[in-house]
């Protein structure tokens, strides 16, 4: 009886985390091309529906009208399946993420979280790496050359700075004391981690765009060079499953910083919910921003950063973070 | 120790950088769009746009044109056929005169051309069609009953018109000059 009911409430959980999180990325894209279009005075979308509300709509059904194309040298069966990884591989990470306060009905306590892994973080940084398959496969499996190299760089950057963002979290995890998500944030009541650890959270903040292979680190996709990079040969929907692979890891990762670094759900006076998901939002604004104002780094400048800054920096804060605590006597 | 203060000093320089021009979109994205919402506004364009070809008339309601062949002679995409007849009168007139607009790319070489200034371009662009064969203009499409952008000019006035007065009484023509009284 009562498995039954914890399995009713997990699939019910799942569907409105999976639907949130595809509505909020395909009206990500509106609200990018709308505030890009501000930022460059211009209006952006306006023409389909209020606002243009309707276009993610209008879009996603020309996605799916077009052809399906496949090139006669491509490796098909790779190159169908490595878009499902680029758009699967965020839902995933969603599952170990609390987005609001427990809740409790009848003296019953139901944890707003999918699953509460006691090893949280390390399955995020795990599963953060298996996105790069979807490029590097999709790139490689294209068998073009501007793919190719989209996909080579792709993977390059990915795991520079997968290196980076693991370890920008290491003095997240020594003072919270734990890698579950939840724990994490049971640690910020009192103050969330960004006073606690600005240079950590500066560090996976830079980290996380790269992640997202968004402009300043786009170069796995360059339009200008590569000509769209690993997805220079996907048209249709497959095309349209990288982007909702982006814009859905874009939010994941603003739900992470959000949970390792803002405190999570916690929040005065309104709706634990609404904290997260306004917390949640102000980090890919703030990669719209930055698209609207940086332009691309060369390949050099982006190795440069990834490994001969950000790593030192972010093992220098570790060892300063246990410092610290060793002396406070944490 | 001063090694430490550069490298400190360019950090900080950097930082400072980007902060900058995050402040600069920030400013712009508060700005009103100059874009022009065009199905709801639309431009008043100049007189001299080149968009769709109309044949105009003379001040005396006939048509200009003269078929002389000079514009469809030098259009480039060779979009412009004409068939020339002659009036009782001895004046030329075009049996038919075809645009196919389609092929047109508005350069107005034709206007140039245009002796009698019978062909001209206009600022209507709003030129789209579902069918290619609907932007073949036949002469009926094209003859207008104005002027155009030239409302005084009458060619059979100026030339092919034989002199009936004296030197220097014709149209825009000055008196004849006495040599004799100009000698030093």
């Amino acid at each position: 009886m009562w498995w039954t009911l914890g399995l009713v409430l997990l699939i019910i959980k799942l569907t409105i985390v999976i639907s949130v999180l595809f509505g909020f990325a395909a009206y990500m894209v509106l609200v990018e091309r709308k505030l890009l279009g501000r930022f460059q005075i211009r209006y952006g979308p306006n023409r389909v529906g209020p606002f243009g509300l309707l276009q993610p709509l209008a879009d996603g059904l020309k996605l799916i009208i077009k052809e399906d194309f496949v090139p006669r040298s491509a490796d098909r069966l790779v190159f169908l399946t490595a878009p499902a990884v680029v758009a699967a591989v965020p839902l995933v990470i969603a599952a170990v993420i609390p987005f609001a306060a427990d809740f409790t009905i009848g003296g019953t306590r139901i944890p707003m979280v999918i699953t509460d892994l006691n090893i949280g973080m390390l399955f995020v940084l795990a599963l953060a790496s298996l996105a790069v398959y979807g490029v590097a496969l999709g790139g490689w499996a294209s068998n073009s050359k501007y793919s190719l190299l989209g996909a080579i760089r792709g993977s390059a950057q990915l795991i520079s700075y997968e290196l980076s963002m693991g370890l920008s979290l290491v003095p997240v995890v020594m003072i919270a004391g734990s890698f579950s998500l939840v724990d994490i944030v049971n640690a910020q009541a009192r103050l969330p981690f960004i006073l606690v650890q600005p240079v950590s959270f500066i560090i996976f903040l830079i980290s996380a765009m790269a992640e997202s292979n968004r402009i300043p680190f786009d170069l796995p996709e360059s339009e200008n060079e590569l000509i769209g990079g690993f997805h220079t040969e996907y048209s249709g929907m497959r095309f349209g499953l990288f982007f909702v692979g982006e814009y859905v890891s874009m939010i994941v990762l603003g739900a992470l910083t959000t949970v390792f670094f803002l405190g999570g759900w916690r929040g005065p006076l309104l709706p634990s919910l609404f904290w997260f998901l306004f917390k949640t939002m102000l980090i890919p604004l703030f990669f719209i921003w930055t698209r609207a104002t940086l332009p691309r780094l060369r390949y050099d400048q982006l190795m440069h950063l990834g490994w001969k800054f950000l790593l030192p920096v972010a093992l220098i804060n570790i060892v300063v973070t246990g410092g610290v605590m060793l002396l406070m006597g944490w | 120790m001063a090694q430490i203060k550069s490298v400190l000093r360019d950090l900080l320089d950097d930082v400072l950088g980007l902060a900058d021009s995050y402040a600069v979109t920030l400013k712009h994205l508060f700005r009103k769009p100059i874009t022009e919402q065009y199905p709801e506004y639309k431009r008043l364009f100049a007189e001299r746009t080149r968009g769709r070809i109309i044949l105009t008339r003379d001040p005396h309601g006939e048509e200009r044109c003269v078929a002389c062949y000079l514009c469809s002679a030098v259009c480039p995409t060779d979009c412009i056929s004409i068939e020339g007849a002659e009036r009782k009168d001895g004046r030329r007139y075009p049996l038919w005169f075809r645009i196919n607009f389609a092929r047109c790319i508005y350069c107005g070489l034709c206007e140039e051309a245009c002796p009698t200034l019978a062909i001209q371009l206009t600022p209507d662009f709003e030129f789209s069609k579902y069918g290619v064969l609907d932007f073949i203009y036949e002469k009926e499409d094209l003859l207008v009953d104005h002027q155009g952008k030239n409302a005084e000019y009458d060619y059979y006035r100026h030339a092919g018109v034989s002199v009936e007065g004296d030197k220097g009484e014709h149209i825009n023509e000055k008196p004849p000059v006495d040599v004799k009284s100009n000698l030093p």
